[in-house]
């Protein structure tokens, strides 16, 4: 169960490319990190949904979506859900953006 | 206002059971729903169960319902429970351990159970059947410590539960009382290629055997035959046949006879008692496969859900074997007897057989092999009971010369609504036509998404295609005209001219300017886009990495826990004690899990860290190899002149000349290529996308070849007597392919899409083509730089892509 949540700066705005995720390990959770073209930084837990698990950092951002390197599952940064046909979530953190600094609570 | 529900038990979590209650579901039948079964799993796909055996899925790759799907539909469900009896009296089920639920309506879908042969020393340890996932654990288990394994019965469950042993590494010998295999479902020209075919697979057989001990203390050692020969295994599978799982329905008094006797509205003999799937006779008939199971569903849910239905009148049942490169399938009747009129074509060095059975010229049954694409087609004729006729002749059979023209087309319209269209997932045809109705639908895709159909074998396509034709009509070829993804309509053709004639430059201006429907792209074509680009512009265009697939971006291949593989480059598979020592450096500095040769001649390291990457890269100080890439993998070299005593040419060093020239540029898809020194072919030129063949007076080039998923042998493309004649055509061929092709199209499809006279026509009949095609290439050459060097020369992307933050 978790009782606190903790707030970690995590970098600026240019520590995150473009479209392509980096990740990120805050206090004992691992998050991949994604910049989508429009500015926005999401954060969500580094571990695809799919039963073999594996990575998301290194998917490919299409909007606020991702397709998962290892799956193609279609997962929406957002929400974290993965869309049909496909089924499950990823577990997503909030992320402050302070002018460049970026911050996440987890 | 709560209403009070009616109360429906289900007895069995299995396939029909289940699929019967995702019906109900569907219909919106208001039942209170208590599901027991037995197994401690949820719902899964069984059939699967010899994929995992195989190792291509996991036990969590079929589960077909998961917990959360009970509990969101308000269903109760005992697993690891077993129901005992149903007390007709009280309206209870029983179960073993001490529950009583009431009810309203019982389905009973127990399945059926291995039989085991009554046989002295069946019960000994290392003896198991193929049904569940118990078994199928056992045989994993099993795999790991012992070496000899029978699979007792060359059926469809033998024949799979074989080769997904001999995939585990065990050596396998199946044993057979027929002298031919899978003889319920094939005829014996069939069956003789199956064994053929399997055998090269590894898989040994004792035809013609019939056990009668297996031998051993307390586990098994052996078995002993009727002619009083033994075979020594130190593990058995029997896969004889099921037994419908009856035992309930016994005990509970309701009439059975093989299975439980039910009339065409699945009801049993006793009162609100329905039962379907294997453990159900139907006019005399029981089941054991999942087709006929859905269709007893539909019916059984349609009638519990109070919506009229026509009664269950029987199904007709096709096979289809699961095991890779064996391409077998059979419907309907299969031997023939003298009431038969048989047509057949048997071509033994395609290796092909196709039979088609007709009853007073009605299409009654068909068998074949290696090559089923009309098994969808031939089904149908089947289910209908087509009459013959020259054109579904032609259709099926093929007409006029090379035996192809095989036309596809039929209409779908004599199907009925419940006909299951896809076995696998349990889809009718009204189901796919509801979704296109209903929902506008025009491509397979979106009726995959929505109804599962074409989801987990894909046998059903040509049907779920051929029904979308059928609904959309004249709107199909509009409707559905197929972009490169989902995206765009748009073909790749189209969108390249559209890239010359706009002059675009950067995926986002492509997707923007041809109005892409998911403004970003998706993760087909962004990179086909970058691909393009790349291709028609080498010196401007900026390579996206974020276009780019993970294994391209990081110059190394991911593995499913997210470490990576990199393969340093090693010129017509040459290495040096040096570069090997390096090597082993490396790897042990930065704890390499596998160091492996390669199918193409080199070193994969296995299992680096991703932030090792780049140290890795710096300190083999090595090229790329390039095994993730779209690019030229490897020169495969066979000795050669050098040193072989039969060598005409230098194979060794043309291979690495090769390898060296055209090294780091971007192909539609992987391209492999191969040289050899004699016609001998060591290095097996034969499955490359471009072969090379010394002989005495020069080379021979052969083009499409490929060993992957679809393998195809190459054709011969000509004979060039000079080096530079040699690289001039290469050159050609390659450019040809990197400008006419569909990214991600191998040469294989390529070839066959283009035609090889095609290829040869615009190579080599018109020289000024030729040379304007190879010095193309030669530009595009001009512009490629290594990725692992780059990436350690530009600090911040190598920060940003390859190192975790830690805060
Ligand atoms: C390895 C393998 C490969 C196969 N491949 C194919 C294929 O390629 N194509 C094809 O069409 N078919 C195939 N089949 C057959 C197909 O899986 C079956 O036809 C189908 O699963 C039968 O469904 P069912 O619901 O009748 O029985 P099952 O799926 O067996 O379900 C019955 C369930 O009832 C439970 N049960 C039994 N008695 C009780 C009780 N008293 N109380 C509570 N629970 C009970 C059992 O534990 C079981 O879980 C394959 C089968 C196997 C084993
Ligand atoms: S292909 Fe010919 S030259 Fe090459 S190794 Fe084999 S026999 Fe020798
Ligand atoms: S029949 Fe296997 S996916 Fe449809």
């Amino acid at each position: 169960m978790k009782m606190t949540t903790q707030t970690y700066a995590i970098g600026s705005v240019q520590d995150f490319l473009m479209q392509i995720g980096r990740v990120v390990v805050a206090g004992n959770v691992e998050l991949a990190v994604f910049r989508t073209s429009d500015g926005r930084i999401y954060a969500l837990e580094n571990r695809s949904p799919h039963p073999k698990g594996g990575p998301l950092a290194e998917g490919i951002v299409s909007g606020h979506f991702l397709y998962d390197p290892l799956y193609d599952w279609k997962i929406d940064l957002r929400t974290g859900e993965v869309q049909a046909p496909d089924q499950g979530s990823v577990v997503t953190y909030p992320v402050t953006l302070d002018g460049e600094n970026v911050t996440v609570s987890v | 206002m709560a209403t009070i529900r009616e109360k429906l038990v289900l007895v069995g979590n299995g396939m029909a059971g289940i699929g019967t209650i995702e019906q109900i579901l569907k219909l919106g039948g208001a039942y209170d729903i208590t599901v027991i079964g037995s197994e401690p799993h949820p719902n899964y796909n069984r059939i699967m169960l010899s994929y995992v055996l195989e190792g291509s899925k996991t036990i969590d790759d079929i589960i077909l319902n998961d917990w959360n799907w009970y509990e969101d539909n308000n269903i109760t469900l005992h697993t690891g429970t077993t129901v005992t009896r149903i007390d007709e009296g009280s309206k209870q089920v029983i179960t073993d351990n001490g529950m009583a639920v009431s009810y309203d309506k019982v389905i009973i879908a127990t399945g059926s159970n291995s039989f085991i042969l009554p046989v002295p020393g069946s019960e000994k340890e290392g003896v198991v059947g193929f049904r569940d996932i118990s078994d199928c654990d056992a045989m994993l288990e099993a795999a790991k410590q012992y070496n000899k394994a029978a699979v007792i019965g060359g059926g469809l469950l033998g024949l799979e539960a074989a080769k997904g042993l001999v995939n585990l590494g065990m050596d396998v010998t199946v044993v057979h009382l027929m002298e031919d295999l899978m003889e319920r479902q094939l005829d014996r020209n069939a069956s003789s290629m199956l064994q053929a075919e399997l055998e090269r697979q590894g898989v040994k057989f004792a035809m013609g055997k019939q056990t009668v001990e297996l031998t051993g203390e307390q586990r098994v050692n052996g078995l002993r035959f009727s002619d009083d020969s033994t075979l020594a295994a130190d593990f058995v599978v029997m896969a004889v046949g099921i037994k419908p799982n009856v035992t309930l329905a016994k005990e509970s008094g309701i009439t059975v006879n093989r299975g439980i006797v039910v009339d065409d509205y699945l009801q049993t003999s006793m009162q609100n008692v329905y039962s379907i799937g294997e453990c159900a006779e139907h006019r005399g008939v029981c089941y054991g496969l999942v087709a006929p199971l859905f269709e007893q569903g539909m019916v059984l849910a349609k009638h519990l859900c109070g919506s009229d239905t026509k009664p269950y009148e029987g199904s007709v049942v096709s096979t289809k074997l699961k095991i890779s490169g064996v391409d077998v399938f059979s419907a309907g009747e299969f031997m023939d007897s003298p009431e038969h009129t048989v047509i057949s074509s048997k071509d033994e060095w395609k290796k092909t057989y196709k039979k088609i059975l007709l009853k007073n010229n009605v299409i009654v049954g068909a068998v074949l092999f290696g090559d089923v694409t009309e098994s969808a087609n031939l089904q149908k004729l089947v289910k209908q009971g087509a009459v013959m006729t020259d054109e579904i002749y032609s259709e099926v059979m093929g007409t006029g010369c090379c035996g192809g023209g095989a036309k596809k087309g039929t209409s779908v319209e004599a199907m009925a609504d419940e006909e299951i269209v896809c076995g696998c997932n349990g889809v009718t045809k009204k189901a796919i036509i509801d979704a296109v109705t209903e929902n506008g639908f025009t491509t397979v895709d979106e009726i995959k998404a929505c109804t599962g159909a074409t989801r987990s074998c894909g046998g059903c396509k040509p049907v779920v295609e051929q029904i979308l034709q059928f609904v959309l009509g004249d709107s199909f070829q509009q409707g559905a005209k197929q972009g490169i993804c989902s995206c765009t309509t748009l073909s790749r053709d189209e969108i390249v001219a559209e890239i010359t004639a706009k002059g675009l430059k950067t995926t986002k201006e492509v997707m923007n300017v041809l109005e892409w429907k998911q403004e970003e792209g998706c993760s087909k074509c962004r990179p086909a886009i970058n691909y393009y680009l790349g291709m028609m512009n080498p010196d401007t265009h900026q390579d996206e990495k974020e276009s780019r697939f993970v294994n391209e971006r990081m110059g190394a291949n991911i593995q499913k826990d997210g470490t990576y593989t990199v393969i340093p480059r090693m010129y017509g598979g040459v290495t040096t004690p040096e570069d090997l020592k390096k090597i082993a450096d490396v790897s042990l500095k930065y704890d390499v899990k596998v160091v492996k040769v390669t199918g193409g001649q080199r070193l994969d390291l296995i299992g680096v860290k991703k932030e090792d990457l780049p140290k890795v890269w710096e300190e083999l100080d090595m090229p790329s190899g390039y095994g993730y890439a779209k690019s030229l993998r490897t020169v495969k070299t066979c000795v050669g002149s050098q040193f072989c005593r039969f060598g005409t040419q230098d194979s060794l060093g043309m291979g690495a000349l090769l390898e060296r020239k055209y090294e780091r540029l971007d192909f539609p898809a992987k391209f492999k290529m191969a040289v050899n020194g004699c016609p001998r072919n060591c290095a097996e030129s034969c499955t490359k996308d471009i072969g090379i063949v010394g002989n005495d007076g020069g080379w021979e080039v052969f083009i499409g070849g490929n060993g992957g998923i679809k393998p195809r042998i190459a054709d011969a493309f000509c004979k060039v007597k000079t080096d530079e004649e040699l690289i001039e055509v290469c050159s050609a061929v390659m450019q040809y392919y990197r400008e006419t092709g569909n990214y991600l199209e191998r040469t294989s499809e390529w070839v066959e899409r283009m035609g090889l006279e095609q290829i040869q026509m615009v190579i080599l009949n018109n020289e000024e083509n030729r040379k304007e095609l190879a010095a193309r290439i030669d530009f595009a050459l001009t512009q490629v730089t290594d990725p692992w060097k780059k990436i350690l020369n530009d600090n911040s992307t190598r920060t940003a892509l390859f190192e975790d933050a830690r805060v």
